[in-house]
């Protein structure tokens, strides 16, 4: 996806790290999402709830961040720092429902995580007319000013390296999401945890047998998924935009699923993947500066709608199995029945 | 013997499932060092009460014993600290792991966290020394044979410092090398103290192995015996509880025209090796053809490749004179084919379907099982009540899902099904896998019957006396190629065995 460059005003090694930076953030919501999938299908439970587990923390860490910002006058920092943590709290309750559905009830994971998307459009939706828009509410019927957004993190000594340098100036929940993909990578494949999970998810009766209790073992990697979900919903609200609008996860929970599969069910692959989907929002968001760059034959490229469709395109060839083979837990899905 | 030496004892357990008395009031103890038979019929209890015995299920009522003190195996977790360790009958393996991560799977040692990899290899090789259980750790279970996938079930336990072991039908899926192997090693381990509860359908085996036998049936202990004192006969009736004729009677074959014609038969396995190689023979209507083979040289690639689930790289199949070659399954079975295949879970049965579901799973799309584009459920129901009665199924009903029916039962579900059909061929691969002598009886006796009615039989088995005992001409697999077809009456043990094994020697 690299632009032609002409003989323009930025340099073209500038212009693109510029794009690997917008990149690297914009996948940030991906990934967390993808890991969330990732402790959830390889547990053994499907999670098509972590698009209304992201929107529902986005909201509920906002809330949180401008509570305590407003009404208990908490510095603007600190404010956004607990707004993280119930977004990840709030996470983790909707995929505590998930697990309750699908692994206590054993209702379909397909209709678990459905009822969770619409959960969350719903409460969000609700709430934010009711604290927001309605007169006499806590907050006065009006939006109040919101305690802004993550600082930037430079990363010390690598933001110096000229050009590539920019790369490295990036927010917070960035940089977790990178480093949460490598802990996850670990726990996953190097640690008791995480091969019995992969156990669970693969053949729950032989993990029975060898003395590991499955429903445990599903419920704490469901959770953790959802509050990995809920990391990736604080960012739209905490790092992104100091603003929250109903329906603002904008299908990208369901996208990181596709980054998950496309990934193999592994952090580095769905890291890989979610930067793919990254890159094309990227392109979408620079394009407005470097449109003149895109040569005459590729003009339909000068359009961000059209540029701005390729993840969505993306994933659906992804899901339909269209591009790449994959192969996911053996167990995903099926509920455990001694 | 004295009390002292009894290391594992239950004292009247019972267990009942939805409509099933599993286990009724069932005593049994095992001795330091033994290895004791279990026997019973499909759906006797067998596995119930090893389960329970494991942790696996919970007794209704009934107590246990471990060297002499009462004990409660709540699950898994406690029968392992306990010092039980158990082989199941469908093994508990993950494929996409490798044999060190199952072994440690639940057991796992670490280093600063990290799983020790190395560490557990470096056991897994001393474990398999010290028993004679060749494996390599390293390698991934889903590649492995079962027999060797047997043997990590074994070290598995073993791992985990077991004393106690249950194997619950070791040999069912074993070539008689591979059993032979087993039982050198269960020798092995009972010299080291171990003991050992060993259920297995193969009288022979039992009577060469165990000190003593315990009879189960419907549930209940039928008595408990020593091997020198009965004979297989006798087994046979305290299990069935009638006499049963182990030898098949049947006449002389009347073999007419060809049903199934196999011309130069060419087949790759997953691999992309080819496993079936320039195969070529004939089954006439009326006779049964048996091809004999130790598991692993291409049986299991020819038989798919007939019934449609595996594609062909070259040559000719024809089925009642019409061309089949890499036809899907239902117009070849719409040709007029029976198939009991070899693995019943992946190809016989939808475990989470009902009994019922099961029986029609070939012709639900025709009358009277169709009408028009809905189910008609009452022909459905009516014709498994039919074959559940014919062919002995034990189950609650006929709508419990399949899973829940014990091992044997559940091939009885696809025999009834396939053997009910107006066919021309029957394919059966290692049709009575896991049934008991009363049920090998009964099916033996139905393919011969079919037979009579001309029928093709193509049998594909590894037991070397099913094959005897059934087929009228004999084909011997080795790696790929048939390397003789004989008569049957001209055949012997020996010289089978000898080509199965690939010499040369004519
Ligand atoms: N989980 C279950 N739910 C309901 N019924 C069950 C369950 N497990 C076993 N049964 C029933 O209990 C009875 C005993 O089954 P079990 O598996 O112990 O038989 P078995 O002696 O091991 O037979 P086989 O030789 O065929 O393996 C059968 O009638 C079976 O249908
Ligand atoms: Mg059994």
């Amino acid at each position: 996806m690299v632009v032609a460059v002409g003989g323009q005003k930025d340099s073209p090694l500038l212009i693109i790290t510029s794009m690997l930076a917008t990149t690297i953030a914009v996948a940030t919501p991906l990934t967390l999402g993808a890991l969330s999938g990732i402790f959830c299908e390889r547990a053994g439970v499907v999670n098509i709830g972590i698009e209304g587990m992201m929107l529902g923390a986005a909201f509920f860490g906002w809330l949180a961040a401008i509570y305590m910002n407003t009404i208990f006058d908490v510095a603007p920092l600190p404010s956004l720092l607990v707004g993280v943590l119930f977004a990840m709290l709030s996470g983790g309750l909707f995929a505590l429902l998930h697990a309750v559905l699908s692994i206590t009830y054993k209702v379909d994971q397909i209709i678990g995580g459905t009822v969770i998307n619409i959960l969350a459009v719903g409460i969000t939706g609700f709430l934010n007319r009711q604290l927001f828009f309605e007169k006499g509410s806590i907050f006065g019927g009006q939006v109040p000013h919101a305690p802004g957004v993550l600082p930037r993190l430079q990363i010390p000594f690598l933001v110096d390296i000229p050009v590539l340098g920019r790369i490295f100036d990036q927010q917070p929940l960035t940089i977790a999401a990178i480093l949460l993909v490598i802990i996850s990578h670990y726990v996953i494949f190097y640690t008791p945890w995480g091969l019995r999970m992969r156990a669970v998810g693969e053949h729950p009766r032989a993990a029975d047998t060898v003395g590991i209790n499955v429903s445990f073992t599903r419920y704490a990697n469901v959770i953790i998924g959802g509050m990995l979900a809920g990391l990736g919903g604080a960012y739209f609200t905490l790092e992104s935009v100091p603003s929250f609008e109903p329906l603002m996860t904008n299908g990208r929970g369901f996208i990181s699923l596709a980054a998950m599969i496309f990934g193999n069910w592994t952090p580095f692959g769905a890291w890989a993947a979610s930067l793919v989907f990254g890159a094309a929002q990227a392109l979408q968001i620079n394009l407005q500066f470097y449109r003149e760059l895109i040569p005459d034959q590729w003009a339909i490229l000068q359009n961000s709608y059209v540029v701005g469709l390729a993840p969505y395109i993306l994933t659906m060839l992804i899901l339909t199995g269209i591009i790449g083979k994959t192969t996911p837990p053996a167990a995903d899905g099926i509920p455990y029945e001694k | 013997m004295t009390e002292t030496n009894i290391i594992l004892q239950a004292k009247g357990i019972t267990k009942r499932f939805p409509g099933v008395l599993a286990n009724d009031k069932v005593d049994f103890s095992l001795k330091k060092g033994e290895i004791h038979g279990l026997l019973g019929e499909n759906g006797a209890g067998k596995t119930t009460l090893m389960n329970i015995l494991y942790g696996l299920y919970n007794q209704d009522e009934g107590e246990m014993l471990v060297n002499g003190k009462t004990v409660q195996i709540d699950n898994p977790k406690d029968s392992i600290s306990l010092g039980i360790g158990m082989v199941h009958q469908h093994f508990m393996l993950i494929p996409v792991f490798t044999v060190a991560e199952n072994i440690m799977l639940g057991y796992e040692s670490t280093k600063h966290g990290i799983l020790d990899r190395k560490g557990v290899s470096a056991k897994v090789k001393e474990l398999s020394h010290q028993f004679g259980l060749d494996v390599d750790p390293e390698a991934l279970v889903g590649q492995l044979s079962v027999g060797i996938q047997q043997r990590v079930e074994i070290v598995k336990t073993l791992y985990r410092e077991a004393e106690i072991l249950i194997l619950d039908e070791p040999t069912a899926v074993l070539t008689p090398q591979e059993a032979d192997e087993l039982f050198a090693i269960m020798r092995g381990l009972t010299e080291r103290g171990v003991s050992i509860i060993f259920i297995t359908h193969k009288l022979k085996e039992v009577l060469g192995i165990a000190e003593r036998i315990t009879v189960m049936r419907s549930g209940r202990v039928v008595g408990t015996v020593i091997p020198a004192e009965v004979d297989e006969a006798k087994l046979a009736s305290l299990m069935v509880g009638r006499e049963v004729i182990l030898k098949v009677k049947k006449g002389k074959a009347k073999a007419k025209g060809e049903v199934l014609k196999v011309e130069n038969l060419h087949v790759l396995d997953d691999r992309g090796l080819e496993t079936v190689h320039n195969v070529s023979f004939k089954v006439r209507e009326g006779e049964i053809l048996g091809i004999a083979g130790v598991q692993g040289n291409g049986q299991t690639q020819l038989a798919e490749a007939l019934t449609g689930l595996r594609k062909t790289e070259s040559g000719r199949v024809t089925l009642a004179g019409k061309d089949i070659t890499g036809k899907s399954p239902r117009p070849i079975i719409e040709t007029g084919l029976a198939h009991i295949p070899e693995d019943r879970h992946r190809h016989g049965l939808v475990l989470g379907y009902s009994v019922a579901d099961n029986m029609v799973l070939c012709t639900y799309y025709l009358p009277p099982f169709a009408k028009h584009l809905v189910l008609n459920q009452d022909a459905v129901d009516a014709n498994a009540q039919t074959l559940i009665e014919e062919y002995d199924v034990r189950t609650p009903s006929p709508f419990v899902p399949t899973a829940k029916l014990s091992g044997g039962n559940q091939q009885k579900v696809i025999v009834a099904r396939e053997l009910s059909r107006d066919v021309k061929l029957l394919i059966a691969s290692q049709p009575t896998r896991g049934l008991d002598v009363g049920s090998i009886e009964y099916i033996h006796k139905e393919i011969v019957q079919m037979r009579d009615r001309g029928l093709g039989v193509l049998l594909i088995s590894a037991e070397l006396d099913e094959i005897m005992a059934l087929s009228d001409r004999i084909a011997v697999m080795y790696s790929g190629k048939i390397v003789t077809t004989i008569d049957a009456k001209d055949a012997t043990r020996e010289q089978l065995g000898l080509w199965m094994a690939g010499s040369q020697s004519n």
